[in-house]
C-alpha cells in the first residue's frame, strides 16, 4: 500500500508543528522518519493516523485522497500506529487486549480470538501467554502485543514512534527482525520514527529528515552519517574563537553522583562549575540530563557520590538547604512545576520572596509585580491569573521570579517559547548575573543557543554523561554526532544506562 | 462584554437557589405534600419564636467553627474529613479540664477552651503526620482517627468518667456550674460561643488573605509541585493547616460540651464535622466570609425541619435533603462555571498568542 502525505500543515497556537511536510511511503519498505525532539515527527504521524486533524494538505492512500476523523477510521484504511507509550489496558489480560477493537461484538468469540493470536504469534515467533496480565509484561512484550493487534485489524502500514526506548537489546533485535519480516515477506510498509541515527542506519531502506516542522531532506539508505547529522541539526558554522576568561572558585561540584529513577539510572556523573561560568547541557530528551540537573538542585535523590555548593556538601540535604545555599531551579514544565494555576502574578511574586514578612502588604506586592512585569516585558497584569498568559509570557514570569542574589542558576530550556529577540534579551539578563559570581547550568535542545552562551557543553547520551567540551572547540555538527551517540569512542552500548526490563 | 460578565456571574451565583427549590419541591410533590406548606413549616420551625431563633444560633456555632477550620485545609488542597474526631478530642480535653480544675468560671472556661483547642489540634496533626510522613491519604487517615476518637470517648465515659449511678450512653455527670458557658437568659444560646465563632471566621479570612502562611497554603493547594519548587516548605505548612483546622474543631467540641450538653456524651460531634464539610464546600476556601450565612441556613433547616413531622407527618430528614440538594446544586453550578472559565481562558490564551505573533 502506498501512502502519500502532501503539503501537510499543522499548527498549535503559534507553533508550526508541521509546516508543509510531504513524504511518500512505499509498500514493502521500512521508511525512517528522523529528527530532533520537537521536529514534528510525532505530530505528522498522529495526523496520518487520525489522532489529530490536519490544518491543510492532502493524504492519499493508493492514490485516493482520504481524511481520517479518528484512529479507528485510519485503521479501517489499513494504517495503524504503535505509540511511544503502549496504548493498552494494563489491568486486562493479553487476550482481552487483543480482542478489543478486533472483535467488536457484544460477546466476543474468545476461542477464535485465541486461535488468531496464536497463529499470528507463531508467525513472528512471539511468546505471549494469552492469559497473562498486561502489567506483568515488559514494554517490549507490550509492543509485540500491539503489533499483533494492529495486524489482526488488517494494518498494511505500521507506524512505530520511538519504539526502542526502554526495551532490552535482545527485544530490540527481535523487533527489528519482525519489522524486516513485515516489509520483506509480507510487503507491508513500516514507518520507523526515531532520533537515533544508529538504529535508522541499521534498519531503514529510506529516510525522511524533519527539522523545525519542515522536511530538510530525503535519502536512500545507506547514506553518510555526516549528511544525516547536517539534515537533522542544520549546517554547522565554524567554531567560535576561544575567549580567555578567568572563572572564580568552584560553585558546584558533582563527584561521582549516581541518580536512580524508574526508567533510567544516571551513574557516576562528574562536573565542576566555577563562579561566573556557564555550562550547557545537550542531549535528546530522556537521556538523563534532567535527572542530573534536578539532582544538582536537591530535587532528586543520589545513591552514590557527592554534591557540594560553594564547597559545602549537600549530597543528601533537602531542597530547602539547596535554596538556602543560593541555588535556583527553573523547570521546563512551566505550569506543573514552576507556576501555580489559579494564582495571580502578584501572588507569585509575593510567594517567591521566601524571606518576605508574615503579613503581606498587598499594595507593595502589586507595585513590585507591576515593576517586574514591565521590566521583563510580560504581556499581562499584576492581577492576571498566570494560566491566562501565553506560553512565552509564562516563561518570562518564571525568569522574573528568580531571586536577585544567586550562587547557582539551574535551568531547563530557559528560552523555550520565546522569539529570537526576547531570548537575546533574556540571555543578556542572565549573563549579567555572572558579574555577581553566579554560575549557570542550563539544558537546551537548541544547539545554537548552547554554542552561543555556554563556556563548556556536556552531552548526555542514554543515561551517560560524556566529558565536557569547550564550546569554542566544537560545532553544531560535532554536538549532533555526540547527541546521536555517534561520537568515536562514545560507545553507545556500554553506557551507564540500566534497562528497566 | 464586561457588563455581560457581571450579569452572568450574578446569575450563576443565584442559580443554585431555584435549582434546589425545584429539586426538593419535586421530591415533596412525589410524596404528595405541598412544597409551599413544607417550606413554611421549616421556616416557622426555625424562626417563629425567640427560643427557636436562639436554637438556630446555637446550632450554627459549631458548624461555623468547623467550616472556618476546613476553609484552611481546603485552601491547602486537603480533604480533612477527620473533623468529627477533632471535635470529639476537643470535647474530651475540655471535659478533662472541667472535671479536674476546681477554678472559678472565667479562668476555668479559658482553660477549657485552650484544652479543647489543643486536643483538636493534636488530632488534626495526627491526620497531617499520617499524610506527610506515612503517605496515608488524609481521607482514610481522618476516617480512621474519627473511629479512634469515638472509641476513646466511649471508653472514658464508661470507665474513668462513669457517673455515680452507673455508666450509660447519656454521658457523664453534668459539669459544675463554673464549667458551663453562660446562656443568654433562658435562651439556649451562649453569646460567648457566637462571638468566638465570628472571631474564628474573621481570623481565618485574614490569615488566608493577608498572610504569607495563607498564600503558601493556597499555592500548595493549587499546585503542590510548583509551590514546592518556588520554595514553599510543604511539610510544616500542611501540618500547621491540619493543626489549625483541628484546633477550631476542638473549640467547637468545647462549646458543644460546655454550652449545649453541659456534659460529655458519646455522640458529642453528632455529624457536625461532615455537615461542616458541606458548608465549606459551598463557601470554598477563597470566600470564608460566607461561612456564617451558609451555616445559618443549614442550622435553620436543621432546627426547623422537625416541624414537618408534627404538622405534616413528613419525615424530618427532609431538612437533610434540603441541605444536601443545596450542596449538589452549588457544586453543579460551580462545575459549569469552571468549564466556562476554562473555555474563556483558552480563548484568551489563543488571542494573546496571536498578539505575540503579530507583535
Amino acid at each position: 500500500m502506498k501512502v502519500e502525505l502532501i503539503d501537510i500543515h499543522k499548527h498549535f497556537g503559534s507553533v508550526r508543528a508541521n509546516d508543509g511536510v510531504s513524504m511518500t511511503i512505499e509498500s514493502g519498505s521500512i521508511h525512517g522518519l528522523l529528527g530532533e525532539n520537537g521536529a514534528g515527527k510525532t505530530t505528522l504521524m498522529k495526523c496520518l493516523t487520525g489522532y489529530q486533524t490536519i490544518d491543510s494538505g492532502t493524504i492519499k492512500v493508493n492514490g485516493q485522497p482520504v481524511a481520517f476523523a479518528s484512529p479507528a477510521e485510519a485503521i479501517r484504511h489499513g494504517i495503524g500506529m504503535l505509540h511511544q507509550e503502549p496504548l493498552d489496558f494494563p489491568q486486562m489480560r493479553v487476550l482481552d487486549n487483543f480482542l478489543l477493537g478486533f472483535d467488536t461484538r457484544l460477546i466476543p468469540d474468545r476461542r477464535a480470538g485465541q486461535n488468531r493470536l496464536q497463529e499470528l504469534g507463531t508467525r513472528f515467533r512471539f511468546e505471549l501467554d494469552p492469559d497473562a496480565e498486561v502489567t506483568s509484561l515488559t514494554i517490549g512484550e507490550r509492543q509485540q502485543l500491539e503489533i499483533l493487534r494492529l495486524l489482526a485489524l488488517g494494518a498494511q502500514v505500521i507506524i512505530l514512534d520511538e519504539p526502542t526506548t526502554g526495551i532490552s537489546a535482545p527485544q530490540k533485535a527481535k523487533l527489528f527482525a519482525t519489522l524486516r519480516q513485515l516489509a520483506d515477506d509480507e510487503r507491508r510498509s513500516v514507518v520507523f520514527v526515531s532520533h537515533k541515527l544508529e538504529e535508522v542506519e541499521q534498519l531503514c531502506d529510506r529516510v525522511t529528515v524533519l527539522r523545525h516542522g519542515r522536511v530538510t531532506g530525503e535519502a536512500e539508505m545507506p547514506c553518510p552519517v555526516s549528511t544525516l547529522v547536517e539534515l537533522m541539526f542544520g549546517r554547522s558554522l565554524p567554531p567560535l574563537e576561544c575567549p580567555t576568561v578567568e572563572h572564580g572558585p568552584p560553585v558546584l561540584q558533582v563527584e561521582g553522583a549516581t541518580i536512580p529513577s524508574y526508567r533510567l539510572t544516571v551513574a557516576d556523573t562528574r562536573l565542576e562549575v566555577r563562579s561566573g561560568e556557564v555550562v550547557g547541557i545537550a542531549g535528546l530528551e530522556g537521556s538523563g540530563q534532567r535527572l542530573f540537573l534536578r539532582a544538582c538542585a536537591g530535587l532528586e535523590r543520589i545513591t552514590a557520590g557527592r554534591i557540594a555548593i560553594d564547597g559545602k556538601a549537600l549530597s543528601h540535604a533537602p531542597y530547602r538547604k539547596f535554596l538556602d545555599a543560593g541555588i535556583a531551579y527553573l523547570p521546563a514544565n512551566r505550569m506543573d512545576e514552576g507556576l501555580v494555576t489559579g494564582l495571580t502574578l502578584t501572588e507569585h511574586f509575593a510567594l517567591a520572596n521566601r524571606t518576605g514578612p508574615f503579613f503581606i502588604d498587598w499594595q507593595a506586592a502589586r507595585k513590585e509585580a507591576a515593576e517586574r512585569i514591565q521590566h521583563y516585558n510580560v504581556i499581562g497584569r499584576p492581577e492576571s491569573p498566570v494560566e491566562a498568559l501565553s506560553g512565552g509570557n509564562q516563561q518570562r514570569v518564571l525568569l522574573a521570579l528568580l531571586r536577585q542574589k544567586l550562587r547557582l542558576l539551574l535551568m531547563e530550556h530557559p528560552t523555550r517559547g520565546l522569539d529570537v529577540e526576547s531570548s537575546n534579551w533574556v540571555w543578556q539578563q542572565l549573563l549579567a548575573r555572572r558579574e555577581d559570581g553566579t554560575a549557570i547550568v542550563f539544558i537546551s535542545a537548541d544547539l545554537d543557543e548552547l554554542l552561543e552562551y555556554a563556556d563548556r557543553i556536556v552531552v548526555f547520551y542514554g543515561g551517560r554523561m560524556l566529558a565536557p567540551v569547550a564550546a569554542c572547540d566544537t560545532t553544531v555538527e560535532g554536538l549532533g554526532y555526540m547527541i546521536a551517540g555517534k561520537e568515536p569512542g562514545a560507545g553507545a552500548q556500554q553506557g551507564g544506562a540500566h534497562d528497566e526490563a | 462584554m464586561k457588563h455581560n460578565d457581571r450579569w452572568i456571574n450574578l446569575l450563576m451565583g443565584i442559580a443554585p437557589i431555584p435549582l434546589t427549590l425545584v429539586f426538593t419541591s419535586l421530591i415533596l410533590l412525589a410524596m404528595g405534600a405541598s412544597p409551599w406548606e413544607a417550606y413554611r413549616n421549616i421556616f416557622n420551625g426555625a424562626f417563629s419564636s425567640p427560643e427557636k431563633v436562639a436554637d438556630v444560633f446555637a446550632a450554627c456555632v459549631p458548624l461555623v467553627l468547623c467550616s472556618a477550620g476546613l476553609a484552611i485545609t481546603f485552601a491547602a488542597g486537603q480533604w480533612n474529613v477527620g473533623v468529627e474526631g477533632q471535635i470529639i478530642l476537643g470535647a474530651i480535653f475540655a471535659t478533662w479540664a472541667a472535671r479536674t480544675l476546681a477554678w472559678p468560671q472565667v479562668p476555668l472556661l479559658a482553660a477549657m477552651l485552650l484544652a479543647g483547642l489543643l486536643g483538636g489540634a493534636l488530632w488534626g496533626s495526627f491526620a497531617g503526620l499520617l499524610k506527610v510522613f506515612g503517605k496515608v491519604h488524609e481521607i482514610f487517615g481522618g476516617l480512621g482517627l474519627n473511629y479512634l476518637a469515638q472509641a476513646l470517648a466511649i471508653w472514658l465515659i464508661f470507665n474513668p468518667w462513669k457517673p455515680a449511678g452507673g455508666a450509660t450512653m447519656s454521658g457523664t455527670d453534668l459539669f459544675p456550674e463554673a464549667a458551663r458557658m453562660p446562656h443568654l437568659g433562658h435562651l439556649r444560646v451562649a453569646p460567648l460561643a457566637v462571638v468566638l465563632a465570628l472571631i474564628a471566621v474573621a481570623l481565618v479570612t485574614f490569615l488566608l488573605r493577608g498572610t504569607r502562611w495563607g498564600l503558601e497554603l493556597k499555592a500548595l493547594g493549587k499546585g503542590f509541585v510548583s509551590a514546592f519548587t518556588l520554595g514553599v516548605p510543604a511539610t510544616p505548612r500542611l501540618l500547621t493547616a491540619f493543626a489549625a483546622c483541628g484546633g477550631m474543631a476542638g473549640i467547637a467540641g468545647t462549646i458543644l460540651c460546655s454550652a449545649r450538653y453541659i456534659r460529655m456524651i458519646p455522640a458529642i460531634s453528632g455529624g457536625q464535622g461532615y455537615l461542616a464539610l458541606l458548608v465549606a464546600l459551598i463557601s470554598g476556601s477563597s470566600n470564608p466570609q460566607w461561612i456564617p450565612f451558609i451555616a445559618f441556613f443549614f442550622a435553620a433547616a436543621g432546627v426547623g425541619s422537625p416541624q414537618l413531622e408534627y404538622n405534616m407527618h413528613l419525615d424530618s430528614s427532609l431538612g437533610g435533603v434540603l441541605e444536601a440538594s443545596v450542596v449538589l446544586s452549588v457544586m453543579f453550578v460551580s462545575g459549569w462555571r469552571v468549564l466556562l472559565a476554562r473555555k474563556r481562558s483558552q480563548a484568551a490564551a489563543l488571542v494573546s498568542a496571536e498578539q505575540e505573533v503579530t507583535a
